[in-house]
Formats: C-alpha cells, sequence, structure tokens
C-alpha cells in the first residue's frame, strides 16, 4: 500500500495505480481527454495535468500516467496547473472550436474564447489527435485499421497510407470512443461509410435472409467469425430472425 | 620488425595489451609524420586526393619508412580545410590544394623549409602562424577529448593503442570492482554532455542498482542540432575512444549488450565505428571473454533515420527496438526501464569519450578542472557571425568573450557584436551582458540559455532578434513529433504569432500570449524537446523585449531584416548621383534626378532587395 496525500487530504492505493485512478476513486475531478480505461494510457492531451511535490521540488506531471509514490503530494488545481490547463484547453479549443466537449471545458475553465481566434486554423475537422480511435482499434477490437500518421503539425488521423483497401472492419468503436466526435459512422441501407478525419470508406452491409433488414457490416461479421471460430453462414440472418 | 601474426592475435590478458602497446612502439621507424584530416569538413574540400598524392609522393621521392602519411578524423578547423599538418613540429598547413603536395614534399618535409602561403594568417595583424598550438583557434583550447583525433588513423586499432588505448578498461577490468568504478566517476563531477546534463555517475549507479539479469548501454550519436557536429567528428575520428568508454560502462553496470545509434546521414561515422567493432572484437577488447576476464559485452550499431526527436531518450529506444521514435512519458526513468522495459544507461558520444581519460588520469585530475558543478572540457560547435568558427574544446567555466573574441577572434567586418545562441535551436539567446559569463551548465541555465549539446551561434547588429526566435521556432515545429497538445499546437501558435509580428501585425497582447504559451510547453510537454522548445522565445523577449516593442509598436525591424517591416531610402546629403543604385536596382525603383542631384528612390516599386545598400559607396541609402 501507497499512502498520498492529494489536495491536502490523505489517501492509499496499491502500487502502480496512477494519480488519476486514485483521483477518480476518490471522487476528485481531474479532466481527462486521451485516457479511457479501456486502452493504455497515452499522455498526449495534457489537460490531466497535476502539480506533484517531491524532496521539496514541484513539477507538472500528467495523473493518466504518473505512478503513485508513497508520500508524495499532489495538488489537482495549483495555480500553476490551472495556468497551464488553460492555455493548453484554449489551444484545443482553437483547433476543435465545433467540439462540445471541447467547449464545455473550456466554459467550466472560464474560457470565452480562444486567444488563438485570430491565427488562421489551417486543419478544422475536431479531431485533437488524442490517439484513442487508434488505440481502442488496435488493442480492443484487435485491428489496428487506423493510425496517427505524420509528424508534427502535419500529424492525422488516416488508414495506413491512405489506402481505401484496409483492415478496418466498420465496428464504430473509433467513432464511439473520439471524444470530439470527428469520425463519423453514416449507415444508408446497403453501404456504412466509415468517415475518419483524413480518410473514408465504405463497407458493405449483410442483408438478413429471412425480414431482408440490413444489419451489419459484412466484414464485421467475417471478423467474428474468424475470431469465434463459427461459420459465416450462422450469420445469414439477423439477430432477430435467427430466434 | 612487424610481426604479422601480432596484428591479428587476440589479447588474452592485461600484460597482453601492454607488451602489444610497447611492441608497436618499438617497430615505429619514421621520424616524420605527415596528417592529412579526413573528416567529414576536409573530405568536403577534396582531402582524399590530397591524403593519396601525398602517399605518391612520398614513395616517388622514396621517403617511404621515414615519412610516414596519416588520414585522421577531423580537427575541428573545418572551415580552413583541408588540413595538413607535419608532425611531430605540428607545423600547420591550411587550405590545402592538390598541386601543394609536392612542393611540401620537397621543401618542408625534405628541407625543413616553411612555406607561407600555405600558414594561417591572423586576420587582424596579419602574422602567419607556424605551428598548430600558436593558431589563436587552438591556443585558447584545451583538447583533452579531441586532441587526439589529429594523431591516430580512426581505422586503425594499433594507433590508438600506440596512443595509450585501451589501458582505462585493462586498468578497470584488472584493478577495479564495478562499484569503484562507478565511484570514480561520480567523484569526477562528469555531467552528461548531450544535453540534459545529469550526473553521469549517479546515473550509472542507478543502473547498477536496478534490478534485472539483462541491462543495455547505448551510446547516442543521434546528434540532429543544426551546426553541431562534434559527436559525429568524435565517432569519425576516434572511434575506439568511444567503444572503450562503453565497454567500461558495461562493466560497471552490468550489462552484456550495447547499442551505438547513430543517424543516416553519418555515413563516415557509420563505417568508422563499424571498422572499430569488427577490430575490437578481433583482438578481444569486445565481444566473448574480453582481455580473457570472462567478461562479456557486444556492441550493434542501430541506425536513425534522422529525426531529431529520436536524440530524445524515450524515442531513441523506441527507435531502436523497431518503433516509431516517439517519446513516451518517462515518470520511470530509462536508466531503471528503459529499452525493452530493462535498464538501459543511455550516454552520448562525448560522455563516453570521457571516461577512459578519467581512468586513466583519476577522477581528482578530472575534478581540477572547470567550475562549481561543471567539471573537464566541453567541446562546441562554434558558428555564425566570427572570424574562426569550427570545433572547439575549452574547460568549463571559460567566458563567452573568450570563445568569441579569443577563440573565433571576433566579428569580422567591423560589426558589433549581438547576441550569442548557445544549446541548439532549444537553446537561448545571450545578449552582451552576458559575454562574461562562466560557460557552464548552471550558469548558462541561470541566463535562460543552456549546454545543450553545445552549438553555439554567434550573431551581429545584422541580426533580427525576432526573425532569429521564428528560425528556430519553426525548426522546432517542424520536429515536433507531434504527440502532446502544448508542443504541437502550441508551437504552432507561437510561430504564427512571430510571423504576424514580423510582417507588422502584432498586437499589443503578443508577448504576453508568447510567454504563456512558452510556459506552458515548458512546463506541459510531454518530452523534453517540448520542453526546453520555449527557450529561444523566452530568452529573446528577455534579453532584448525591445526588438519586439519596436516590431510591434512601432511596426519597425531595428537591424532591417524583416522584409515588410524596413524602408530603403536615400541619404540625400551624402548622395551625390553617381547612379551606381541605379543599374543595381531589379525594380527601376530609383531614378536620375540629373548631375550632382540625389537620385530618388520610389518606394512603391521598391522590392527590398537591399542591392543598392550593399552598392552604395557613399552610405547614401539607409534602411530603417
Ligand atoms: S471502425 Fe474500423 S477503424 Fe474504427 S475501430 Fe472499428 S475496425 Fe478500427
Ligand atoms: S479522431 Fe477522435 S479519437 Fe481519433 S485522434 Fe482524433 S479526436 Fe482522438
Ligand atoms: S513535447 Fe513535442 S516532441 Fe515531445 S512528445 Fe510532445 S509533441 Fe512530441
Ligand atoms: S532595395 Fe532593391 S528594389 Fe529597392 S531601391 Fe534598392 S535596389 Fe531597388
Ligand atoms: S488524459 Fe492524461 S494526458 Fe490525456
Ligand atoms: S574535417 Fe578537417 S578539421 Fe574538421
Amino acid at each position: 500500500m501507497v499512502t498520498l496525500t492529494i489536495n491536502g487530504r490523505e489517501f492509499s492505493g496499491a502500487s502502480g495505480q496512477t494519480l488519476l485512478n486514485i483521483a477518480q476513486k476518490a471522487g476528485i475531478d481531474i479532466p481527462t481527454l486521451c485516457h479511457s480505461h479501456a486502452v493504455s494510457d497515452y499522455g498526449a492531451c495534457r489537460v490531466c495535468l497535476v502539480e506533484v511535490e517531491k524532496r521539496n521540488r514541484k513539477r507538472l506531471v500528467t495523473a493518466c500516467l504518473y505512478p503513485i509514490e508513497e508520500g508524495l503530494k499532489v495538488a489537482t488545481d495549483s495555480e500553476r496547473v490551472i495556468k497551464v490547463r488553460k492555455t493548453i484547453i484554449e489551444l484545443l479549443l482553437a483547433r476543435a472550436p465545433d467540439s462540445n466537449d471541447i467547449k464545455e471545458l473550456a466554459t467550466k475553465y472560464g474560457i470565452e474564447a480562444s486567444r488563438f481566434r485570430d491565427v488562421t486554423e489551417t486543419s478544422n475537422d475536431n479531431c485533437i489527435l488524442c490517439g484513442l480511435c487508434n488505440r481502442v482499434c488496435a488493442e480492443v477490437v484487435g485491428v489496428d485499421a487506423i493510425s496517427l500518421v505524420n509528424r508534427g503539425t502535419r500529424r492525422e488521423v488516416a488508414l495506413p497510407f491512405y489506402d481505401e483497401t484496409n483492415d478496418c472492419i466498420a465496428c464504430g468503436a473509433c467513432s464511439y470512443i473520439c471524444p470530439t466526435k470527428a469520425i463519423q459512422m453514416k449507415d444508408t441501407k446497403e453501404i456504412r461509410t466509415m468517415i475518419w478525419p483524413n480518410s473514408k470508406a465504405d463497407f458493405k452491409m449483410q442483408q438478413c435472409e429471412s425480414c431482408g433488414v440490413h444489419y451489419a457490416p459484412v466484414k464485421q461479421l467475417e471478423y467474428i467469425a474468424l475470431k469465434s471460430g463459427l461459420s459465416v453462414s450462422e450469420f445469414n440472418n439477423c439477430p432477430d430472425c435467427r430466434h | 620488425m612487424v610481426n604479422i601474426e601480432m596484428e591479428t592475435c587476440r589479447l588474452t590478458d592485461y600484460a597482453d595489451l601492454e607488451s602489444y602497446r610497447a611492441n608497436l612502439q618499438a617497430k615505429k621507424t619514421e621520424n616524420k609524420v605527415i596528417t592529412i584530416c579526413c573528416g567529414t569538413g576536409c573530405l568536403a574540400y577534396g582531402a582524399s586526393k590530397i591524403g593519396q598524392s601525398f602517399k605518391d609522393e612520398i614513395k616517388n621521392q622514396g621517403l617511404e619508412g621515414t615519412v610516414s602519411v596519416k588520414f585522421t578524423g577531423c580537427q575541428g578547423f573545418c572551415e580552413r580545410g583541408p588540413l595538413v599538418v607535419i608532425r611531430p613540429e605540428n607545423i600547420l598547413y591550411q587550405r590545402v590544394k592538390p598541386e601543394d603536395v609536392s612542393r611540401i614534399v620537397t621543401e618542408t618535409i625534405r628541407n625543413d623549409l616553411i612555406l607561407d602561403d600555405l600558414l594561417y594568417t591572423i586576420p587582424s595583424t596579419n602574422e602567419k602562424v607556424r605551428c598548430e598550438e600558436d593558431v589563436p583557434f587552438y591556443k585558447k583550447q584545451l583538447r583533452l577529448v579531441f586532441g587526439t583525433n589529429g594523431y591516430i588513423d580512426p581505422t586503425s586499432l594499433d594507433d590508438y593503442i600506440q596512443a595509450g588505448g585501451y589501458q582505462a578498461l585493462n586498468k578497470v577490468l584488472s584493478s577495479m570492482s564495478p562499484d569503484e568504478v562507478v565511484d570514480e566517476i561520480k567523484i569526477s563531477g562528469l555531467r552528461g554532455r548531450g544535453g540534459g546534463g545529469f550526473a553521469t555517475g549517479a546515473k550509472w549507479e542507478i543502473t547498477r542498482e536496478a534490478p534485472g539479469e539483462l541491462k543495455y548501454v547505448i551510446c547516442n550519436c543521434d546528434e540532429g542540432d543544426p551546426g553541431a557536429f562534434m559527436d559525429r567528428s568524435l565517432m569519425e575520428g576516434n572511434p575506439h575512444s568511444i567503444i572503450e568508454g562503453m565497454v567500461i560502462a558495461a562493466y560497471a553496470v552490468g550489462a552484456r549488450q550495447g547499442y551505438i545509434y547513430i543517424r543516416n546521414e553519418y555515413p563516415v561515422a557509420l563505417k568508422n565505428s563499424e571498422i572499430a567493432i569488427k577490430k575490437a572484437e578481433e583482438k578481444g577488447l569486445l565481444g566473448k571473454n574480453i582481455l580473457g576476464t570472462g567478461f562479456d559485452f557486444s556492441i550493434k550499431i542501430s541506425r536513425g533515420g534522422g529525426a531529431f526527436v529520436c536524440g530524445e531518450s524515450t524515442a531513441l529506444m523506441a527507435s531502436i527496438e523497431g518503433r516509431t521514435g516517439e517519446p513516451r512519458a518517462n515518470y520511470i526513468h530509462t536508466s531503471e526501464k528503459g529499452l525493452w522495459e530493462r535498464p538501459t544507461l543511455l550516454n552520448n558520444v562525448e560522455t563516453l569519450a570521457n571516461i577512459p581519460l578519467i581512468i586513466n588520469k583519476g577522477a581528482e585530475w578530472f575534478y581540477g578542472i572547470g567550475t562549481g558543478n561543471s567539471k573537464g572540457t566541453k567541446i562546441f560547435s562554434l558558428v555564425g557571425k566570427v572570424h574562426n568558427t569550427g570545433l572547439i574544446e575549452v574547460p568549463m567555466g571559460i567566458t563567452l568573450r573568450e570563445i568569441i573574441y579569443e577563440i573565433g577572434g571576433g566579428i569580422p567586418g567591423g560589426k558589433k557584436f549581438k547576441a550569442v545562441q548557445t544549446g541548439g535551436p532549444s537553446g537561448g539567446c545571450l545578449p552582451e551582458e552576458k559575454l562574461d559569463l562562466s560557460v557552464d551548465f548552471d550558469e548558462l541555465s541561470r541566463a535562460g540559455s543552456m549546454m545543450g549539446s553545445g552549438a553555439m551561434i554567434v550573431m551581429d547588429e545584422d541580426n533580427c532578434m525576432v526573425d532569429i526566435a521564428r528560425y528556430f521556432l519553426s525548426f522546432l515545429e517542424e520536429e515536433s513529433c507531434g504527440k502532446c497538445v502544448p508542443c504541437r499546437e502550441g508551437l504552432k501558435r507561437m510561430r504564427q504569432i512571430l510571423d504576424r509580428i514580423i510582417e507588422g501585425k502584432g498586437q499589443d497582447e503578443d508577448i504576453e500570449l508568447l510567454i504563456d504559451l512558452s510556459e506552458s510547453l515548458t512546463m506541459g510537454a510531454l518530452c523534453g524537446l517540448g520542453g526546453s522548445a520555449g527557450n529561444p522565445v523566452l530568452s529573446t523577449i528577455r534579453h532584448f523585449k525591445d526588438e519586439y516593442v519596436a516590431h510591434i509598436q512601432e511596426k519597425r525591424c531595428p537591424a532591417g531584416v524583416c522584409k515588410p517591416l524596413i524602408r530603403y531610402y536615400i541619404v540625400e546629403a551624402n548622395c551625390n548621383g553617381c547612379s551606381l543604385c541605379i543599374k543595381e536596382c531589379p525594380a527601376d525603383a530609383i531614378s536620375f534626378q540629373g548631375k550632382k542631384q540625389p537620385v530618388k528612390l520610389d518606394q512603391d516599386k521598391c522590392t527590398k532587395c537591399g542591392a543598392c545598400y550593399d552598392i552604395c559607396r557613399l552610405n547614401a541609402v539607409e534602411v530603417k
């Protein structure tokens, strides 16, 4: 057991847990954008910064990655934390001005408008490059169909090599996990279209042999068949008609 | 005479190495050595052709056996290359051309006559300097690590051994425990030369104490700073000193596998280190059962793609593991969990090259050089507006003024010094008031700059500090990996703000905005690249705020650099209508007004190319 203080209150937890784990359990609010318990941590959005004090030295660290340590003093809303966090939120607001989550976060921190509004925006697809979509795809779905390509300011979410032939099974997990709704999933009867910030692909939907409804992407069913060892013909009927 | 058997045999114990060394010394027959620098700089000026001509000429004149020709690594004065030094007198000939070779052999080698035209001339006094050590560029230097470069052929293990090589390894393996080695390095006060300045001994200790059977030692030769090339020059010119340092480090921390991470853009360094590894293995100085002690350590070379961020420790390790060279949060130090999650010691080239010296001469000796918390020497690459540019090695604690005015020979063209940028792209710019600052880790960072890897760029009155800040920032923006928000988005915004200041559209709140963004980078970025990326902006705001204010409030660039803000005009009192500028102007912006009448410059047509300013002899064109 490791004992530490957060905002002056004492907490303890098993070693290996992160500051965020402890804080969330205790109901202490730390904003996060690139963290999800479903996937590994990544440390990219930096809004979860908190201040830790060790051997009389204070510094800012990301709560989602920092492993708890005996005797650590943590402040989740010191002046420095708030100042840097606000600047980061402002940067995100300038990048994704239409995202409701970001706007809410900004309002919460008293940011009316980003001070960077005057500088010309280059990409305005609302993607904040948090890396949740590619991590969920690789780690949860297990197909690794999309990635963060390029370096620096040219970084973007895309299919590898921007190639339309891809491993995506159109499950939609990436779209659900995206905090800024930058990935869209559009179903028309026979086709599901996945639209990522910088790529797009169409997928055929499986039609139920009995009722005729288009109920799931063919590639997703094939993937489930492959993983589960079921035969593809098991999926000829939609869940309703199977019974 | 040389025994060929001797050349290829494995050395199986300590005494073996020492008698091998004695043998090498005894077999020496030559009384003169002509060294030709074949570092990357001199090669670019045609050194290899000159080297070959020397070999031919020595043969033709029947001097083989008494005069030897040696191709060495970089000696730092690349700007004056190709360099030829005749030893033991150390006569330095610079900018040597192939047609000079035969007269050098005839006159200097045979008849001891000096060829004045090939000597270095001091610009201020026109005095010719004969010996290497008397050239002002070298005089104030203390070349402990780098000096050997000029004496050995980097592809020859025998050369290195003759110069005392692998003596430190011998000492360590025969008489010191790993703990004693760690202590020695701790006592020496050596700090990492790669950028962070972390205490080397402490790092070794952490790695040594970290639990785990498998440990690694990595040598970082991924120098990415524009203009910095000390690691390359050491790796090219003296690879065995680095290998020796690595083996000692491995023994101290308990590692059996090492990596040298070299960028692909360094072909000579790659080649020479490969040769060195092979030769050291053949001799039993590397690989299995080193010097018969049962200690095993091998080294592999890992090639990097040349991304600046790969110099960052976690990114570098990701890259060796074959993953994208992207940093990850290192709240757990790589000394404990690094390459493949194993304890890993990462030291840079220059740090490792210091190790054999410390072991040979002792920690106290090393501790005696330098200042306060910065011991030993540091290699800098001195570039920009100084007479002498190149790689210099100086004791810590030397002042910036000594470096710039004595070693560098001052600012050319009678211009005024304005700033020196130290620490590479994410370092800071220091003004004239800081010239007497003692150059060491702590003083530099206190002044808002840093030691970094040792790049030093001198700027004069013609440099605009806002423009400079923008230059470094856009370099960093290009090199950011893009993973975290303060760095990726912050750098972009900072560059955009600087752009608008330079265009004359700066707003009053811009300085504060830049400071905010820099601070959020310093405190909030994931890795060291982002963490120091605010320095160029913060330091220029700190020391040259007036230039920012002039750009923002008066829409004026005091140095006359930022095109949207400058205006060329004719000083009528000085102009005699000579019309030189009229012929020079590509935009037809200047018109003749009659004999002895000042010319007229049409601002609407002027493209601000500066041609008229450069050509006018009467100071009748000015810029503001
Ligand atoms: S929809 Fe495609 S890209 Fe998105 S998580 Fe599923 S498989 Fe991956
Ligand atoms: S698309 Fe969404 S989930 Fe993916 S990186 Fe962008 S913001 Fe994050
Ligand atoms: S600070 Fe910059 S280079 Fe470092 S991880 Fe963040 S984005 Fe990448
Ligand atoms: S600055 Fe160039 S374009 Fe302008 S007047 Fe002088 S020569 Fe002509
Ligand atoms: S949630 Fe911690 S860095 Fe994004
Ligand atoms: S390459 Fe010859 S002095 Fe540097």
